[in-house]
């Protein structure tokens, strides 16, 4: 596997009001991998993926990308780096079309005036390398799309900036099988090209299925990451559900190991 | 500049394309243009379609029971008496996008038209001067609204709410108490009382629909070179040609005598303020639809914390909007004083405001923010001005004709509401 991890999170906190989310997180990604990030509803996963991508700030820890200590603020600084990320919640506006809503707050431009003619093409050449030919038109509302149609415009969105970092928040949670198995493989096309792709999934067989390494939370803390070869399912929902899985995962009461 | 009474045409969200592969392809037949529309206003996205029925119903209505309805004269007063709240409900239409209201801006257009006229009158300043000023000062009180909303955190109702009665007492004292100062200045009275020359007319014309056939045969080839969706050339002619059309009947109406005694003074020509308005219109679409400021306006409306997560300062676009609705409300102050030919404790009271409200959202602009045009606040401020013009030809109080306004205004909110109900249950 590859050496050095593109993205490194250690010993991240993170609190909303009393309440403590994440604890001494660690996290690694690497490129050309799937990494997935499992855990149990409420264990943090979102909230870690959303200071990742600078929607929340973190307390405390340190961010590494690329070999360098950065402090992400703002989603644009997370953009600016080359984190992209699918959130859970889509964050796409209804009342936008497709090409609107992949660029959004970062449009073409032409002077003053948006270039609407090379956004349509780089949204169009996005949706064709992605083959996704389920959209009619890439000029109508978002509003007027299905639940896998948002989620593959949402996902367009992330790789259609050259992104060196994807991460995807439980991106199949809605989706039929066959959106489903289409969703995965792209996500694994993603990886092939030499992507960092994070993937956050509850499904055991997705996992198995997709990704290079898993990290588990557990209540906010880091219980293990491990490579997939490593490991088995039931070792892994171990993780999940008690954060310990013989000799992998949290010592006992508190602190991480592994 | 006949742009108050453009031709309402389906209007495709610019790539109007229907074709297979992702829309990156070929030239959309009429049938599947005409299809996409009806589907779309099935779909509860009505448009300006209410608006332009109304408009059309309501003329009928009215010329049917007083053929004064329609004379030349009362066709340009209809324009004039409008302009004010049209410029008002223009900069109203950059709030309500956001979801947001601005109780306030009938009075701020009151301010704004104070301090023109005590810079004019009072203090001999160039009629640009005041003017500049006036604006300046609608700019600051947007300033103020819209950190008052955005940075604090303060509901936009309750903000302009206080705004609306602090402002009626910044206008009695700026007043002193009442006093109604009369404008003399020659220039901002011939906005709103003056014509221009039928020839300047036609011109104007001529170069309004020579532009913008222009833009879209240029933006059709640009896109068909490259490959992408255009809208069929037949909708583009009847766009074209129906700008031209009613440009051309309304220039004509207007270069009409309509003066009652030719000899004491001839009244003839396209008042000035529709070009003004036009020329707020052009702006004000090309800032919405043509740029990424717009763009973020819409987002925001619609979605702030997708909005947000995309990296787009949300208070800054809340601030923005809330100064452009001021400062249009100041223009909007101005064309009143214009009109008045005097400024008083009333200028922007009573009802400019209800009636802004009303024009933009019978026009067809949401109240729930994210859907919305400029042009919206034109066919709504026509509709508007048609029922207090077309029932005061009737003979009836300013009772009734408020009444009216009101129940109309709460058809449309109803309209809205509904249509919403409908997209969201899709
Ligand atoms: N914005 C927020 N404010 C307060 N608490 C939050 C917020 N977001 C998440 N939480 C809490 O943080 C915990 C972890 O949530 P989340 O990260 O969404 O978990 P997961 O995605 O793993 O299911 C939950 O207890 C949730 O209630
Ligand atoms: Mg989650």
């Amino acid at each position: 596997m590859t050496a050095t991890p593109i993205l490194r999170l250690r010993g991240i906190d993170k609190s909303f009001g009393a309440v403590q989310v994440l604890h001494d997180v660690s996290f690694d990604v690497h490129p050309g991998e799937v990494t997935a990030l499992v855990g149990d509803n409420g264990a943090g996963k979102s909230t870690l993926v959303k200071c990742i991508g600078g929607i929340h700030p973190f307390d405390g820890g340190e961010y590494w990308f690329e070999n360098e200590q950065v402090q992400v603020h703002s989603p644009r600084d997370a953009a600016a780096m080359g984190v992209e990320i699918v959130y859970q919640d889509l964050a796409l506006c209804d009342n936008l079309d497709i090409v609107q809503n992949m660029f959004l707050g970062r449009e073409k431009r032409r002077g003053l005036v948006l270039d609407d003619a090379t956004m349509e093409e780089m949204a169009a050449q996005t949706l064709e390398g992605l083959s996704v030919r389920t959209v009619k038109s890439i000029r109508q509302q978002v509003s007027s799309l299905s639940g896998g149609q948002r989620q593959t415009v949402a996902i367009a969105k992330a790789v259609l900036w050259n992104s060196k970092v994807v991460i995807l928040d439980e991106p199949t949670a809605a989706l039929g099988v066959a959106q489903t198995a289409q969703v995965l493989e792209l996500v694994r096309r993603l990886a092939d090209n030499g992507l960092a792709v994070v993937l956050i999934s509850h499904n055991m067989n997705d996992v198995f299925a997709v990704s290079d390494r898993i990290a588990a939370l557990y209540l906010g803390r880091m219980a293990a990451q491990v490579s997939t070869s490593d490991v088995t399912h039931s070792q892994i929902v171990e993780l999940i559900t008690s954060g310990r899985s013989g000799d992998l995962g949290l010592a006992h009461s508190n602190g991480a190991t592994a | 500049m006949t742009a108050a009474v453009a031709p309402e045409k389906p209007e495709l969200p610019r790539g109007p394309g229907t074709s297979k592969k992702n829309g990156a392809a070929g030239t959309a037949s009429m049938r599947s243009v005409a299809r996409n529309y009806v589907d779309r206003v099935r779909g509860g996205e009505l448009g300006a379609l209410p608006a332009v029925l109304g408009l059309i119903v309501l003329c009928v209505f009215f010329a049917a029971l007083r053929p004064v309805f329609l004379s030349e004269l009362n066709f340009a007063n209809l324009l004039t008496q409008g302009a004010g709240s049209i410029a008002i409900a223009m900069g109203l239409v950059f709030v309500l996008l956001l979801g947001e209201i601005d109780l306030s801006a009938g009075y701020a257009s009151g301010v704004c038209a104070a301090v023109l006229a005590i810079l004019l009158t009072d203090h001999g300043w160039p009629w640009y001067g005041a003017a500049g000023a006036a604006i300046l000062t609608g700019t600051v009180i947007g300033l103020l609204l819209g950190v008052l909303v955005a940075k604090i955190g303060i509901p936009s109702f309750v903000v302009t709410l206080a705004a609306f009665l602090g402002f009626q007492g910044i206008v009695l004292m700026l007043l002193k108490e009442g006093t109604n100062i009369s404008i003399r200045d020659q220039t901002i009275l011939a906005v709103a009382n003056n014509n221009l020359s039928p020839a300047l007319g036609w011109v104007l014309l001529a170069v309004s629909v020579g532009a913008y056939a222009a833009i879209q045969l240029r933006q059709n080839r640009n896109r068909r070179r490259r490959g992408l969706a255009t809208a069929p050339f037949t909708l583009l002619a009847v766009r074209i040609g129906g700008l031209a059309v009613l440009g051309a009947i309304a220039v004509h109406l207007l270069n009409q005598e309509r003066s009652r005694n030719v000899i004491v003074d001839s009244l003839k020509g396209v008042p000035i303020v529709v070009p003004v308005i036009a020329v707020l219109l052009v702006a004000g679409t090309f800032l919405l639809q043509r740029t990424s400021f717009g763009l973020h306006i819409y987002a925001v409306g619609g979605n702030a914390e997708a909005a947000r997560r995309a990296g787009i300062n949300v208070a800054a676009i809340r601030i923005s909007a809330f100064v452009i609705c001021s400062s249009l409300a100041a223009v909007g102050g101005i064309i009143a004083a214009s009109r008045g030919n005097s400024v008083d404790p009333n200028t922007g009271g009573s009802n400019v405001l209800l009636l802004a409200v009303g024009a933009a959202v019978i026009g067809g602009t949401s109240l729930f923010g994210g859907r919305g045009r400029v042009v919206d606040a034109v066919l709504g401020g026509m509709v508007v001005a048609v029922i207090q013009n077309g029932m005061g030809l009737m003979g009836y109080s300013s009772g009734v004709k408020y009444a009216v306004t009101g129940s109309v205004l709460l058809v449309a909110a109803g309209v809205d509401a509904l249509s919403r109900r409908r997209a969201v249950q899709r």
